[in-house]
């Protein structure tokens, strides 16, 4: 079965750009896909599983990025990816509920 | 944004002896005030906010290599470190890794374009794998300071 090929062109909402917290939310979001994830910008092409190769891209807010996702679910990957870049602001994340340094 | 404009040379450390992610931050954040990049009075916290950060999301950025960084009101520009840790430490990375490498950040609140150029740099020197070997492999704080020299471009 031939791979499946969607790109998604996307702009960067972040104020502060694509910094490690976005880069890590979108690096951990495109593992949970089988597809191989490729983000390009300026026909640089980094790897959008790979925080490292995400900040590489150096990519400041309304830069326009390219999704291209290749595999089996690579119409979700690119559904899912898409909102997390262009997102203003990453989500708050959970605080954790017990301090291990307070006595209950 | 070259390593020379923000790396305090004589805050390197060449062999960390932190076995864990607060002690590795507070090693670091220490060198930093011995080398003058900020006062002892703030080294608490900065090592605060820091640990703070981490808890959003790891700073393991894939390669046994860490960015550990904070936004403090007492740096008017961005300061930083290199150190490294032989045997590696766990840091909570996305690719399961131990890190061995860490650029340790300290930034003014008010200038993110300076972060994420130099986030940009150290992501990109370190897509080199020799370059990313080499630290690893260093002999001592010398090495370090001619690796990120060459980095730059700086003709020895």
């Amino acid at each position: 079965m031939a791979d499946h090929v969607v790109r998604r062109v996307v702009r960067v909402g972040n104020p502060l750009g694509l910094h490690i917290r976005p880069a890590y939310l979108i690096a951990r979001l495109a593992g949970d896909y089988e597809s191989a994830i490729e983000i390009v910008k300026d026909g640089q092409g980094v790897n959008g599983k790979s925080v490292l190769e995400i900040l590489m891209l150096a990519a400041t807010q309304h830069t326009q990025l390219t999704i291209v996702a290749r595999g089996q679910d690579a119409a979700q990957a690119v559904e899912a990816l898409a909102p997390v870049i262009e997102q203003e602001a990453p989500p708050e994340p959970q605080v954790p509920l017990a301090d291990e340094n307070r006595s209950s | 944004m070259k390593f020379s404009s923000f790396i305090l040379a004589d805050a390197i450390r060449a062999d960390l002896q932190a076995v864990d992610k607060r002690g590795v931050v507070e090693e670091l954040v220490g060198a930093i005030v011995a080398a003058g990049g900020v006062k002892a009075d703030d080294q608490v916290s900065i090592v605060q906010a820091v640990m703070k950060r981490e808890e959003l999301g790891s700073t393991g950025i894939g390669r046994g290599v860490a960015v550990p960084h904070s936004k403090h009101p007492s740096v008017d520009r961005l300061i930083g470190t290199v150190g490294i840790s032989r045997n590696g430490v766990d840091f909570n990375s996305l690719d399961g890794e131990k890190v061995q490498v860490f650029f340790l950040l300290v930034s003014p609140p008010d200038r993110p374009g300076d972060h994420l150029r130099a986030l940009e740099n150290i992501s990109r020197q370190l897509r080199d794998d020799t370059f990313c070997r080499f630290l690893k492999q260093s002999k001592g704080v010398e090495d370090i300071k001619l690796l990120l020299d060459e980095a730059d471009g700086v003709q020895s």
